[in-house]
């Protein structure tokens, strides 16, 4: 009990002598902890916007679908639909209603110059006892009149009131709704420059008209296909329906359950948390390097204290405890926080867009999600603390309590190096060689700083090709996917900026003595400032173009299909790594800076004390 | 007639202010001339190593002049400063300051490479002052393998590596046992024999009797200086009590 409350003491006593550095260690494992607590419980987030939807627009148990067959090479059109084989569906064992089969054709879209594919859907104007898209404006279809699902009208900036086009006929947007029946959630749309055919439009948005407008704009390019919406006894029975009546057949319907489309409507959640969870990991290592340069500082000032401890009598195992303890008790905090943060934010994530209606609300923050980001944060801390604790208590009684400077490193070939480099750099390459450690450190928290934005860069070059490929097209989805890794960028790119401050002003507190003793010796403030900022500049180019390698292999490793790799082009990838160095030489300008302003005398007598 | 190399003129500096006020250097004059050896004596904390740093430019006068070789250096910039002290001024600290990752030699090499000489340049000149404060034999080792005395001389060694104008030397016996104090004065002694200005401040009498002229400090003013004529040619031990 009694080691208990001296090491509550010691701890609690610790954080309140040096709070910024507490605050600081806690922050950084917060951001790594809130982005794995996203990316967790995006996992879990349940589909209850699709749920809604289907509930409120009496949405289908399965979709069957039927189009023309292929005719012969060279013509222009094939067998029709078969439409009968559909309405046979209507009456198998299990369904219940039913409506449909509707009519519908693939349209050019046009307004406000934007174009899109649409699939124009001829519905009755009477209410549907199955799929009966849900208004959110205006009313239902009347004849010279569409509604536009609702991602669609969104993405195209439309409204009721509005008019568009269809294949060139004009129509006036009656209203806008949603529906359960279908994920065509993710509309492309051509912004500008477009005169596209409809294939090469891409993905398309849904409109409703009346049946007989629908089939007025079927072209001999674009026949007529069919939809038939089914509501079965048991919805459960969806899939093992769509099985019992799926053939090879060509001229066979299509079937979709539910669950399919609930599946699609899903894919936006998934591709932010397979984001989230990359974006996290590299956080978390990030964290690993700020947590190590700021326990590594808080030991090196507590040499004394542990001499201290040491000579009253304590034990190294309990020096380690002690030391280890308060970093376990705030990277407990800091994942308490994460938790909260990320369980705060993730609705924002999880909104289901336009397409669906209601909201996910707050995923769910179960013991498992508890469990892996308490146990991250505490791995985070215990590897950084772990190797100077054990130090610290193994150091000897005497040299704690004289409080000496671990000694540096000796590096013969640098030195040799470095006399034939100019002042600037052989002060910061000397200075960088003294603590080899600190500069792996600094490389390795580089270069996962730039793998991070070399695989967001690979996956705008993904989006950008892809758009390329659409003509200029622009999705939703792709929007909101851009959102999310700029965001994941952000965050790696502001704990890089921490992590090179932290290190620097590390490196600024351990140089000390030479950057007076060199002061002393003639060389100006500015040649020590710049040797500073070039013992941080070095390591960062060496991260920063171990980092392209590292992002193109950490998107081949999550995409195991290529699907998502796409280079950037080179000189995105040369502006990363001058970027990189120029941010870094520009930011640790400031704490090398401050680092010679105390005058040298004083400094070098204040090493007698 | 010697010329004189520095010279100060109510130099002053105050540290705090209103009652706090502490005045380290208060309007001392001083005037050192070529070759002459000056110790500065007086208890810890009379301004003695403040006066040393402002005389290397390492500290900025409250109010004063310092002039150095006809510079001002109370009016210089930082960069003017800091190639003054390459160029002109060599210092010994009482706490050696020898770089510990870097062999005596590579200590003493630093002054030349800060100074933009060639690497070869600057290890000759290095071996050539090793050899003269009799080190040549330690030249690959590193401060922690050298004794105090070795060390302060490695040190002396670095602050002549730019021909200086003058060495400053701040306690520079201070950590040294008697046998090291021996050796380091002997130095000293060789220095001011081939005509090299020296400032030493010093609280060791054993020290200051070897000057050529004594400066007693105190409270920051110099309250007493005496010319010592019988110099310290030949019977430098017995004369600084360390032989017998």
């Amino acid at each position: 009990m009694g080691r208990l409350l001296l090491i509550c003491r010691l701890a609690v006593g610790d954080v309140r002598h040096r709070p910024t550095s507490a605050v600081l260690l806690v922050l950084a494992i917060v951001t790594a902890a809130t982005t794995l607590t996203l990316g967790l419980a995006l996992a879990g987030t349940s589909n209850q916007p699709y749920q809604q939807t289907r509930a409120l627009t009496a949405g289908p148990d399965v979709v069957a679908d039927t189009g023309p067959g292929l005719g012969p090479p060279g013509a222009t059109g094939g067998p029709p639909a078969n439409v009968p084989a559909l309405t046979a569906l209507t009456h198998a064992s299990g369904v219940v209603a039913h409506s449909g089969p509707y009519p519908y054709t693939f349209a050019t879209l046009l307004t406000d110059g934007h174009e899109a594919a649409a699939q124009v859907e001829g519905r009755d104007q009477a209410a549907a006892p199955v799929d009966q898209p849900k208004l959110t404006q205006g009313r239902w279809v009347r004849p010279g009149e569409v509604v536009l699902e609702r991602s669609f009208a969104d993405e195209l900036g439309v409204g009721a009131g509005s008019q568009v086009t269809l294949n060139g006929r004009s129509f006036r947007v009656a209203g806008v709704a949603v529906t359960a029946a279908s994920d065509l959630s993710n509309p492309q749309i051509c912004f500008s420059r477009c005169d596209l055919t409809i294939s090469e439009l891409g993905n398309p948005g849904l409109v409703w008209t009346t049946r007989a407008d629908a089939v007025s704009l079927a072209t001999a390019a674009e026949p007529l296909s069919y939809t038939l919406n089914l509501k079965l006894a048991d919805p459960a029975d969806a899939s093992a329906y769509a099985n019992a009546y799926y053939s090879t057949s060509a001229s066979a319907p299509g079937l979709e359950p539910w669950e399919s489309i609930a599946w699609g409507t899903g894919s936006q959640i998934r591709s932010e948390q397979f984001l989230l969870l990359i974006g996290s990991w590299l956080l978390g290592l990030l964290a690993v390097a700020s947590v190590a340069v700021l326990v590594g500082g808080r030991m090196a000032e507590q040499t004394r204290r542990v001499g201290l401890l040491k000579a009253v009598g304590s034990t190294p195992g309990l020096i380690a405890v002690v030391l280890l303890a308060e970093h376990l008790v705030l990277a407990v905090v800091a994942a308490a926080v994460g938790l909260l943060i990320g369980w705060l934010v993730a609705p924002l994530l999880t909104s289901p867009g336009a397409a669906l209606l209601g909201s996910a609300g707050a995923p769910p923050v179960t013991v498992t999600t508890i469990a892996i980001v308490v146990g991250v944060a505490l791995a985070v801390a215990a590897v950084a603390t772990l190797v100077p604790a054990i130090r610290a208590a193994r150091t000897s009684t005497v040299g704690a309590l004289a409080d000496s400077a671990r000694p540096p490193r000796r590096r013969a070939r640098v030195i040799a190096v470095s006399a034939r480099l100019p002042v600037p750099l052989l002060f910061g390459l000397r200075v960088a060689a003294r603590r080899p450690r600190r500069v792996v450190l600094n490389t390795l928290s580089i270069a996962v700083s730039v793998s991070g934005i070399v695989a967001v860069l690979m996956v705008h070059a993904h989006f950008d090709a892809a758009a390329r490929a659409n003509a200029g097209l622009a999705s939703p989805q792709d929007g909101r996917l851009s959102q999310v890794v700029t965001v994941i960028s952000v965050a790696l790119v502001v704990l890089a900026a921490v992590n090179v401050i932290l290190l620097t002003w590390a490196t600024v507190l351990d140089a000390r003595r030479t950057s007076a003793l060199a002061r002393a010796l003639g060389a100006t403030p500015q040649q020590v400032a710049a040797g500073l900022s070039a013992a941080q500049v070095l390591p960062a180019l060496v991260g920063a173009l171990l980092g392209i390698p590292g992002g193109i292999g950490l998107i081949a490793a999550v995409n195991r299909d290529g699907k998502h790799m796409t280079l950037p082009p080179l000189w995105w990838l040369v502006a990363t790594v001058l970027g990189t160095v120029a941010a870094v030489a520009a930011i640790t300008v400031v704490p090398a800076w401050l680092g010679t302003r105390r005058p040298a005398g004083e400094v070098l007598q204040s090493e007698l004390a | 007639m010697s010329e004189t190399v520095i010279q100060t003129r109510r130099l002053s500096k105050a540290f705090g202010r209103g009652e706090g006020l502490v005045r380290a250097v208060d309007e001392v004059d001083l005037a050192v001339c070529t070759g002459e050896t000056v110790a500065v004596m007086g208890p810890s904390g009379c301004g003695k190593s403040t006066l040393l740093h402002m005389l290397g430019g390492l500290e900025r006068p409250s109010a004063g002049e310092i002039v150095l070789a006809g510079n001002r250096l109370d009016q210089m910039g930082e960069r003017a400063l800091a190639r003054l002290r390459r160029t002109a001024i060599g210092f010994v600290f009482q706490a050696f300051h020898l770089i510990d990752e870097l062999t005596a030699r590579e200590n003493v090499e630093l002054p030349a490479l800060l100074a933009g000489r060639s690497p070869r340049t600057a290890k000759g000149q290095a071996a050539d002052l090793l050899e003269r404060v009799g080190l040549a034999d330690r030249a690959t080792f590193l401060p922690a393998a050298l004794s105090g005395g070795q060390r302060q001389r490695v040190a002396i060694a670095r602050a002549l590596s730019n021909d200086p104008l003058v060495v400053l030397a701040d306690e520079p016996t201070g950590n040294l046992d008697s046998a090291a104090t021996l050796e380091v004065l002997r130095l000293f002694d060789r220095l001011h024999e081939a005509g090299q200005t020296l400032v030493i401040v010093t609280h060791d009498p054993r020290v200051a009797a070897t000057a050529d002229r004594l400066i007693s400090m105190r409270d920051g003013a110099f309250v007493d200086e005496t010319r010592m004529t019988g110099g310290t040619r030949g019977n430098l031990g017995a004369l600084a009590g360390l032989e017998g």
